[in-house]
This record gives structure tokens, C-alpha cells and sequence, in this order.
């Protein structure tokens, strides 16, 4: 009984540490739960934007940023990230606070996603430049840290696409990663990048 | 306990373990049960199936069953199974504590069961692969960031008919000894 006892006690403080506490049973669910807990410092990438112009996410730094991974030609899960940024850029412009927000889409596609598909892309949705820019970064290196700093995991479809982890990631004033949200869960992003 | 080093060897070796591994349905419900039963091969070789050495320990298989139930929660989390394929050191946590805490564990001890704790262990690996085969089939998203959706639907779909096939099989076994 007691040896029972014991193994029920290790095998349950086993499964709280492997899970965080019995809260995350999953990658993306402990990753989100770290990310919240301890903001972590983002590389300094640079980004082409889809007017062509260069910037670095430094230069953002003092503002919050909300953040997406995508690519053009995605047939799913972009378009719903999509749509949930058209209607973060119409909700931030009515804000006097919403102003001080960024969104920035990047593509992970650079062989398909140049400038012009970029801009092509920003004019179908309605992306101004300015509250919503749509990005890419130049070298394969730098995108590979990028994601991994985000904690983004893109995997071939074997049909020429890709599969990813979709999510709206904020970035804080500091310049770290401080928050990951569901693809639908746009006010609530905001509502934490507006506080 | 030969037969059990023999498949032991089989699973560890790179090839075999990558080509087992490139699948969720490969990882899941192939590498992990084929770990579990070259542990318990080894151990019944080891032991005659008696476990005499832990006996004082395992009065009625329940300790080894528990060890086993908690080491298979465990490796049944997708973001262990995610940590596997990531991490050298977490793989090789999987392919030690798998044989050793859920195979050797569960073969020592199913022997020593009553039979009312063994109806009770079928129930719930078939309640249990019901459930995460609807929980796999209804996520939105994936669950492991290291394999793609379909694999996740038909590990779903193969979870759901193994539990079908599970409570299936008696009752046919016992439809043909009739007839």
C-alpha cells in the first residue's frame, strides 16, 4: 500500500513537471505559457516591406507590435490570420491609442514572396504601410532564427506548401516577445497591446 | 529475453527509429507499444514472468501497474513526443524509460492481476484510446508542432477503430469457437 502511495505521489510530480503544472500537455501550449511568463528577447532582423523599404524590428522598439507568419500562396490558415489583421488595422485606426500599436505580417516564403507579391498581397487586403506593414526578411539564416525565436515550426505540405503553427504574437515596447494568441483571439491581442 | 534485446536492437537503431519517427501513427501507436514490449520480453526472460524480485514490492501487480500507467501518460503527451524528435537527450529518456518503466513493469506484473484488475486495465486502454482518438479528430489545430494535420487524422481514425477492434476481437474469437 504504501509502495502504492508512493508511485501514485511520483507519477502525478512527474506529470506536473512535465506538463508545467498539469497546465500545457502540448509544445505550442507550453511555449505560449513560458512566453507569458517570462518575456524573451527577439532577434534584431531586417525587413523589407511591401513598399521595398528596409527596417529593422529595433526601429519599432517603444511601440507594441503584433505579429504574423504567413505566406502568400497559403490555401488556409493565413486567410483567417488575414482577415483577423484587416480587422485589427480598421479597429487600431478608430483608437488614439491604436495608432501607437504596429502589425507586421511576415512571409516565410522567400522564394515565392518577393516585394511584388508582398505589395500585390497588401493591396488585395487593404494593408496601409503604416499601421499594417507586410514584410519579409532578405537572408534564409535570419528567417531561421526568426521563427525559432518565435517558436514558429514550418513544415513542407509535399504539395509545394507549407504547414505551420498559426498564431498573433505580441511584441512589448522592450522589444520582447511577450505574448502568444490564437489566430481568432484579435481583441484580445489588442486589448493586451493597448494596456 | 533474447527475442527482447533482439527487437530492442531492432527500434534503436537510426534508420529504423527515423523511418518510425517520420510518422505520428509510426511514433505512436508502432515505436512507443514496440519499446513497451521489447522491455517486457526482456523482463518476462529475466524474471519467468514471476517477479520474484520486486514480489514484496508488487503484491498483486499494482505498483508495477501504476509505475506503467503514469511512464505511458507520459510519453502519450504531445509535446513529449514533439521533445523526442527535438532533443537527443529527451529521445533517449523515451527509448530507456519506455522498456524499463512501462513494458518490464506491466509483464511482471500483469501475471500477479486479478482477473477484475485486468478487465479494469482493458477498459480503460479502450476508453482511453476512444478518447484521444476524438480528442486528436476534433482539435483545431495540431497538437505535436513536428507532424502534419492528416497525420494527426489518421492517428485519430486508427486510435477510434482500435478501440473498436479491441472490444471486436473476444467477441468474435468467441462467435467462431461456437460455430
Amino acid at each position: 500500500m504504501l509502495a502504492a502511495s508512493a508511485a501514485i505521489a511520483a507519477g502525478l510530480a512527474v506529470l506536473a513537471a512535465v506538463t508545467d503544472g498539469f497546465r500545457a500537455a502540448t509544445t505550442e501550449g507550453a511555449w505560449r505559457l513560458a512566453v507569458t511568463e517570462r518575456p524573451r528577447p527577439l532577434p534584431d532582423a531586417t525587413f523589407l516591406d511591401q513598399s521595398g523599404h528596409a527596417f529593422r524590428l529595433s526601429g519599432l522598439r517603444g511601440r507594441p507590435v503584433l505579429v504574423d507568419f504567413f505566406y502568400t500562396s497559403c490555401p488556409t490558415i493565413c486567410g483567417l490570420l488575414a482577415s483577423q489583421f484587416q480587422a485589427m488595422s480598421d479597429s487600431l485606426a478608430e483608437r488614439s491609442r491604436g495608432r501607437e500599436v504596429v502589425l507586421l505580417s511576415v512571409s516565410f516564403d522567400l522564394e515565392r514572396d518577393g516585394v511584388t507579391e508582398l505589395a500585390d498581397y497588401a493591396a488585395r487586403l487593404g494593408s496601409d504601410g503604416r499601421i499594417w506593414r507586410i514584410a519579409r526578411v532578405n537572408a534564409p539564416d535570419e528567417l531561421r532564427d526568426l521563427l525559432d525565436a518565435f517558436g514558429v515550426v514550418v513544415l513542407p505540405d509535399g504539395g509545394g506548401g507549407f504547414v505551420h503553427n498559426a498564431a498573433i504574437y505580441l511584441i512589448d515596447a522592450q522589444g520582447r516577445l511577450a505574448g502568444v494568441y490564437d489566430p481568432d483571439a484579435a481583441e484580445r491581442a489588442i486589448a493586451e497591446a493597448t494596456k | 529475453m533474447i527475442p527482447g534485446v533482439l527487437l530492442y536492437m531492432m527500434l534503436v537503431a537510426p534508420p529504423v527509429a527515423g523511418w518510425l519517427e517520420g510518422s505520428m501513427v509510426g511514433h505512436v501507436l508502432v515505436q512507443i507499444p514496440l519499446l513497451a514490449l521489447a522491455g517486457g520480453l526482456f523482463a518476462r526472460g529475466v524474471s519467468g514472468g514471476r517477479g520474484s524480485a520486486l514480489a514484496g514490492f508488487n503484491a498483486g501487480g499494482i505498483l508495477g501497474l501504476l509505475v506503467a500507467v503514469f511512464a505511458v501518460t507520459v510519453w502519450m503527451l504531445p509535446r513529449m513526443l514533439d521533445a523526442a524528435l527535438r532533443s537527443a537527450l529527451v529521445e533517449t529518456a523515451k527509448f530507456t524509460t519506455v522498456p524499463l518503466l512501462v513494458g518490464a513493469p506491466l509483464a511482471v506484473s500483469w501475471p500477479l492481476l486479478p482477473p477484475v484488475a485486468r478487465g479494469f486495465v482493458w477498459a480503460n486502454v479502450i476508453s482511453h484510446a476512444a478518447v484521444l482518438g476524438w480528442l486528436y479528430s476534433v482539435a483545431p489545430n495540431r497538437l505535436c508542432t513536428r507532424y502534419l494535420f492528416d497525420q494527426q487524422a489518421t492517428l485519430a481514425l486508427l486510435l477510434g477503430w482500435g478501440g473498436v477492434a479491441i472490444v471486436g476481437a473476444p467477441q468474435t474469437a468467441q462467435s467462431t469457437r461456437r460455430a
